[in-house]
């Protein structure tokens, strides 16, 4: 890992979510035959949100401001944990894929909490709703993550996702394909994407994420929306690595390799997001238990 | 002179409730002594087992004899480790329960209280040093009687007698199922004392011993299914005392499990795996129904035995680790379950006297009742949540580093080769992950729904903060829960005496914990984390002074006139996660239909009762009692009657050949 990794990486944390978020919504206009906001919208979006004055409510403590804080705070060092194609990441350790998943365990709680802090019944439907969905989705991501860590003998990310990969498709294909569909599902449950949560909604009651953060405003909702879009980044790099695995030999290619895999999975959630519908609130636990027998199926099938 | 320090602490607990016997039930001066007394017990007994750590020594002698054989006592490493949380909570809650738990407001009680409260704590010491069994059983069954009169405090109430009785009963069958295992044990080694059995001893009575140990401490300690007195005593009893009892108390069962299974050289792979799926099924079962709870205390409550499945988790990794020969799954899963123990004892104390506050507040335990407390008592909520979230074993907390062992024993498994284990540890791993979210989504829920938003009735309403008596015990508890967050290196040395006390005494080497445990990256993890969130809050606070402020009303999509209680309550929260384990929850639902243009009022609410208790054994039972009704004549209820059995019994055993 040398300093220029350690830069590229911080960048691409920084300055690469928000445009993920715009190449899913120019792929969902092109379905809709329309032009579609810019593909650098969310740009402008997060400038002008921290440049807005803010509105509190009187029922708001301090806790309904830890929210958007600690939710950025724990994505981005999340995202020091994550590497990021065949690049290790910059803080990696043995036991960091736990730290990961509870890294992003403590963003749920505050955000969450800062939903209940309003004292609106649509906010905390919506934490209700995101509190529930990740108990489900949390085995699935464990179980994703435990394929890849017995068949590398690891428990770093760096390491699980890293040099071995390119191998893994010709020994282990089978698992490798239920873990990145799984994992896949788990990263539409996690970012709020359609079939979980339909961002777009303009309905109170059928919303999960964008109801939690009803009454953030300014610079606070600018860091939910930069958070929302870091989280589906980080999960998204698993992904991506998994599905395109290559080794090109030089390092800058190696980031081109990711940056690429990014935006095709991109595409392909907005491809799912035009020819899907959202799912009843209902049939949502039914998917991500699903998701989670897929992965250890991934892992069952890792006997030999 | 660890011995003797913990001794010297023992009688002094024993003594503390004594002077107050002599004096008024009001007086607070003799209430001050007793606590007076406990404290300083603590501190000598705290010192004894840090000694213990720093200096092992080999066991004392006591100038009595019991079966021929001197009973002796002996703080070894594992004994000191328990030790410290019992008299670290101990005297917190000695010093709460001046507030909490005054003579004026409980003249009735009070003295009572204190009394069983020192007696219990000098049980728990007294057992942890038994190195002789039947001084250990001694230990047990004081600690036993006056927990059984702690929980009934106020025997004035039906439903406070009804959960001691339970109480009682499971813990004479605990007892009885300890008796037979001493009994065994005797047999194998030829003495009552904690010594290992000869190597050649028979498999079948090993596997005996330790199933009746996994039944009579796990009724103590409360593993699934086991557990039915657990949630009825822990919310009877006042809060100090359900913190000792969560916190340190059930942790007595683990250490009899812990102490046992250290006897035994070379057990059969299937202890191991015993305890993982004991300790899965508590864990998930008891997060579940603690999200169904709509008692504060009694929520706690089932989450110890969510938190004792984790430890019994950790100790199955190191069964496992043990029967496979690897030492590192043996310090990993032991000094995981170890330092659980700590941690469970540290935050759920924490959260039980934060509770216990809110419920001296606002005289409810009912969640659903509560709301908005933040705002009237600020340092409770912020204590409640430490405990809250170091609870949900979230960074930059205490649980984090335990629950972390844990993982990285159980994954350490998971990617093992060459043995059939591998597949329990696979499984084990996201079950762990399960228990962690639905663990956050029931923390979340009791935090929002009790501290946030507004109050939801005029008892929550008319809240007022505590007293600074019963905000010290707590900031007591929560340092050390930040502390281990950020240095878990502190407790290596610790939890690797304790791991060489726990292996047999020849061959196996105990591998470093810092080797396995990543404790340097945790530190920077936290830290780091620390220093993000600041960044992230000044940064935030600089946007916002910036720019424009305004306050209004929370945004209520146009309705003109929300009521407190239109917010989203805690059984709400609930719904949808008690619905997905309705198959276990079994909820009773009492609703009645609307209907016409004009329905009337109505209600609705929801039940869930113990799985264990309420659906299985209570009905049994009753079978059970018809059908040896024809047996009543024996039980008369005259004392001299019984007495004329005792004599009898007596005759025929000395006619015994």
């Amino acid at each position: 890992m040398t300093p220029i990794d350690t830069t590229l990486h911080l960048l691409l944390l920084i300055a690469l979510p928000p445009l993920l978020l715009g190449v899913i919504n120019k792929t969902k206009a092109a379905f809709a035959g329309r032009n579609g906001p810019p593909l650098l919208q969310l740009y402008y979006d997060l400038v002008r949100l921290f440049q807005k004055g803010s509105v509190f409510s009187t029922t708001t403590t301090w806790v309904f401001r830890a929210g958007p804080v600690v939710g950025l705070a724990t994505c981005l060092l999340a995202g020091m944990i994550m590497p990021f194609g065949n690049h290790a990441a910059p803080f990696a350790f043995s036991g960091d894929l736990v730290a990961f998943a509870y890294l992003l365990g403590l963003g749920r709680f505050f955000t969450v909490a800062a939903a209940l802090d309003t004292g609106s019944s649509f906010e905390g439907m919506g934490g209700a709703r995101e509190a529930t969905f990740s108990c489900l989705a949390e085995p699935a991501l464990f179980f994703g993550l435990l394929t890849l860590a017995r068949r590398t003998a690891s428990l770093s990310l760096s390491t699980m996702l890293g040099a071995t990969m390119p191998g893994a498709w010709a020994s282990t294909g089978a698992s490798m394909i239920l873990v990145a569909v799984s994992l896949f599902i788990v990263l539409l449950a996690e970012s709020s994407r359609i079939p979980f949560d339909d961002p777009n909604t303009h309905l109170e009651l059928t919303m999960v994420h964008e109801v939690m953060v009803l009454d953030h405003s300014g610079p606070a909702l600018g860091m939910i929306l930069y958070s929302a879009a870091a989280k589906l980044m980080l999960l998204g790099a698993i992904v991506t690595r998994i599905a395109l695995p290559f080794e090109t030999g030089s390092s800058w290619t190696d980031w081109v390799v990711f940056v690429f895999g990014l935006f095709v999975l991109a595409i392909l959630i907005g491809v799912v997001e035009s020819v899907m519908a959202r799912l009843r609130l209902i049939h949502v636990p039914r998917l991500l238990v699903g998701a989670c027998l897929l992965s250890a199926f991934g892992v069952v099938l890792l006997v030999r | 002179m660890s011995d003797t320090l913990v001794l010297v602490a023992i009688a002094l607990a024993a003594l503390s409730g004594v002077p107050g016997l002599f004096c008024a039930s009001r007086s607070a001066g003799a209430a001050r002594v007793a606590a007076g007394l406990l404290v300083s017990a603590s501190i000598i007994g705290a010192l004894g087992g840090l000694r213990a750590l720093a200096a092992p020594t080999s066991p004392t002698s006591l100038p009595w004899k019991c079966f021929g054989a001197a009973l002796q006592v002996h703080t070894d490493g594992i004994a000191a480790v328990f030790l410290l949380p019992v008299f670290l909570v101990s005297g917190a809650g000695a010093i709460y329960g001046l507030e909490y738990w005054s003579g004026s407001e409980h003249p009735d009680n009070a003295r009572k209280l204190r009394l069983f409260y020192g007696l219990l704590t000098a049980a728990l010491a007294l057992l942890l040093v038994a190195h002789s069994t039947i001084l250990f059983l001694f230990g047990w069954e004081i600690m036993a009687l006056s927990a059984f009169f702690l929980v009934t405090t106020e025997d004035h109430e039906e439903s406070v007698r009804e959960a001691g009785l339970v109480y009682l009963i499971a813990t004479r069958f605990g007892t009885l199922a300890l008796f037979a295992m001493f009994g065994l044990l005797r047999v194998m080694t030829g003495q009552f004392a904690f010594v290992a059995p000869a190597s050649g001893s028979a498999p079948g009575v090993a596997s005996a011993v330790f199933l009746l140990a996994v039944v009579g401490f796990g009724f103590k300690a409360g593993i699934m299914p086991l557990h039915m007195w657990l949630p009825g005593a822990h919310a009877s009893a006042p809060s100090h005392v359900s913190a000792l009892m969560s916190g340190v108390l059930i942790k007595m069962g683990i250490y009899g499990l812990v102490r046992i299974t250290s006897l035994f050289e070379q057990p059969p792979l299937w202890w191991g795996t015993l305890l993982l799926v004991l300790g899965v099924v508590s864990g998930v079962l008891g997060v579940v129904f603690a999200i169904a709870q709509h008692d504060i205390k009694r929520l706690l409550a089932y989450h110890s035995v969510e938190n004792i499945g984790i430890i019994v988790i950790g100790l199955g990794i190191a069964m496992l680790g043990r029967s496979l020969g690897r030492a590192d799954l043996v310090t990993l899963g032991l000094a995981g379950a170890l330092l659980h123990v700590w941690n469970h004892g540290l935050f759920k104390a924490l959260l039980f006297l934060s509770a216990g506050a809110v419920v001296h507040a606002t005289h409810t335990r009912e969640i659903d009742e509560l709301g908005g407390l933040l705002r009237a008592m600020p340092r409770t909520a912020s204590f409640f949540l430490v405990g809250a979230v170091a609870i949900c074993g979230l960074p930059p907390l205490n649980g984090f580093v335990s629950e972390m062992l844990v993982y990285l024993g159980l994954l350490r498994t998971a990617t093992s080769t060459g043995n059939q284990a591998w597949l329990a540890g696979a499984l084990a791993a996201p079950a762990l992950a399960l228990i962690g979210a639905l663990a956050l989504s029931c923390f979340v829920k009791v935090f929002g729904a009790t501290f946030l938003g507004h109050p939801r009735s005029a008892h929550a309403k008319h809240a007022h903060e505590c007293g600074p008596r019963m905000l010290g015990p707590m900031l007591l508890l929560a340092a050390p829960c930040v502390l281990i967050g950020l240095l878990p290196a502190l407790t290596a040395s610790t939890l690797e005496a304790a791991t060489a006390a726990w292996l047999p005494a020849s061959g196996s080497q105990v591998v470093r914990l810092a080797q396995l445990a990543p404790f340097a990256a945790i530190t920077l993890l936290a830290l780091a984390l620390l220093g993000l969130v600041a960044a992230c809050w000044a940064l935030l606070s600089v946007r916002v002074s910036r720019g424009s402020v305004s306050a209004t009303g929370t945004w209520d999509c146009g309705y003109a006139a929300p009521a407190p209680s239109m917010q989203y309550s805690a059984s709400s929260f609930a719904e949808m996660t008690v619905g997905l384990f309705s198959w276990a929850l079994r909820p009773q639902v009492h609703r009645s239909e609307l209907g016409g243009p004009f329905p009337r009022p109505t209600t609705f609410h929801t039940h869930t009762p113990d799985a264990v208790l309420d659906r299985l054994l209570l009905p049994s039972i009753q079978g059970i009692g018809r059908a040896f009704s024809w047996l009543r004549w024996i039980q008369q209820g005259s004392v001299h009657l019984y007495l004329g059995y005792v004599v009898l019994t007596v005759i025929a055993l000395h006619l015994w050949p």
